[in-house]
């Protein structure tokens, strides 16, 4: 969008926003998209206690801004969480369900990987 | 007359009417997330009508509560601005609305925080947090709609060319203000009026969007004299206390 404008996303060419943070790009997606949908995004919340992020759901929204702010209204309103994170799902590489034989079926017969075969002395605890 | 009542009044009535009209949106936002927003929004103001409106009742000292003086009051007895009252339009009319009115209310909040009136000053800082929110949400909202399409743009400048005239009145003041400034009650809403120009001004031109240049302005609801419109509103709001009165749930 360095441009400014020539791909039809922003009016002015000295919006601030609009060359700064590239952030209404997606105007074209909504003109000119069969779908006439915004992108789709992945939500992440940060609980009051829970050290990481957890994936929560997920919404539409045109820019990342209006994506943070759209998941602080529909994922935070009781008082889920205290920090959110937002990923645009195309951006998300899943692995392939046909391919879970390789993938995750191997270590279904090693058991001997879990922490399970040796004793915990007395006197340990939180284990 | 009762100045402080007054003065509480006005600005429980701009959170009431103004929490009614965006509830209208409930269900039939553009699309979800923003119909949960707007929906958000909206109980936010009728949250802040409920504390004010009860204080007033309670300044008042005739035995109404918030309750009462929401649903049990004439369209004449409101004090909320003209702009409040409007009816939602399309999204870009509720959207600059909404601008317009939290700009003001965060100048407003900003300033009542340090209110001699303890209970005001509560309130304020409660609510402060509250509409910093809305303020991003419409400002980024209306840059987003005159920055946007050939379609955005048009017919967001036509809310601004409509809506323009309902702002002045935001910064009424009378015989109430000027009382209640002397006892440290109240603020000078000129100074506010400073503020909201400027920053209405940058994400105007940010929008790519003009102020109407006639200087038009309308104004009574402070007074009591209301557009057409509120009495539709109060029609549909007050309808289950008429048919049923003290009806709870």
């Amino acid at each position: 969008m360095g441009s400014g404008g020539s791909d039809g996303t922003c009016r002015k060419t000295r919006s601030q926003k609009c060359l700064k943070e590239n952030k209404y790009k997606d105007h074209n997606f909504i003109a000119d998209n069969m779908s006439r949908e915004w992108p789709l995004w992945e939500v992440f919340i940060r609980s009051k206690q829970g050290l990481n992020h957890k994936h929560v759901g997920s919404l539409r929204a045109a820019d990342a801004e209006m994506a943070v702010e759209n998941a602080r209204d529909v994922y935070t309103r009781r008082s889920e969480g205290i920090s959110i994170w937002v990923v645009e799902s195309k951006n998300v590489y899943a692995s392939d369900p046909t391919e879970s034989d390789s993938l995750f079926e191997p270590a279904d017969s090693k058991v001997y990987r879990h922490p399970t075969f040796y004793d915990v002395p007395d006197g340990i605890s939180h284990m | 007359m009762n100045h402080l009542f007054e003065y509480v009044l006005r600005m429980g009535d701009d959170s009431l009417i103004l929490g009614h009209r965006v509830s209208e949106w409930c269900g039939h936002g553009p699309i979800l997330e923003e119909d949960i927003a707007l929906t958000n929004i909206a109980l936010d103001l009728v949250g802040q009508a409920t504390s004010l409106l009860n204080y007033a009742g309670e300044v008042e000292g005739k035995g109404r509560n918030g309750d009462a003086l929401a649903f049990l009051r004439y369209d004449r007895d409101y004090r909320n601005a003209l702009l409040t009252e409007q009816p939602n339009g399309d999204f870009g009319d509720t959207i600059l609305r909404q601008f317009f009115f939290d700009v003001f209310r965060r100048g407003l909040f900003e300033r009542l925080t340090n209110s001699a009136d303890k209970t005001i000053a509560a309130i304020a800082e409660k609510s402060l947090k509250e509409t910093k929110y809305h303020v991003k949400h419409s400002s980024e909202w209306v840059i987003r709609l005159g920055d946007g399409t050939e379609e955005s743009h048009t017919r967001i400048q036509r809310s601004l060319d409509n809506l323009y005239r309902f702002t002045g009145e935001l910064f009424f003041m009378d015989e109430t203000d000027r009382v209640l400034i002397e006892q440290g009650i109240a603020v000078d809403l000129e100074d506010i009026r400073k503020e909201w120009t400027a920053y209405v001004a940058e994400v105007l031109s940010e929008a790519t969007l003009e102020i109407p240049s006639d200087g038009f302005q309308q104004a009574g609801g402070r007074k009591g004299y209301h557009s057409e419109h509120l009495g539709y509103l109060l029609a549909e709001m007050q309808y289950m206390q008429r048919a049923y009165p003290g009806m709870t749930w």
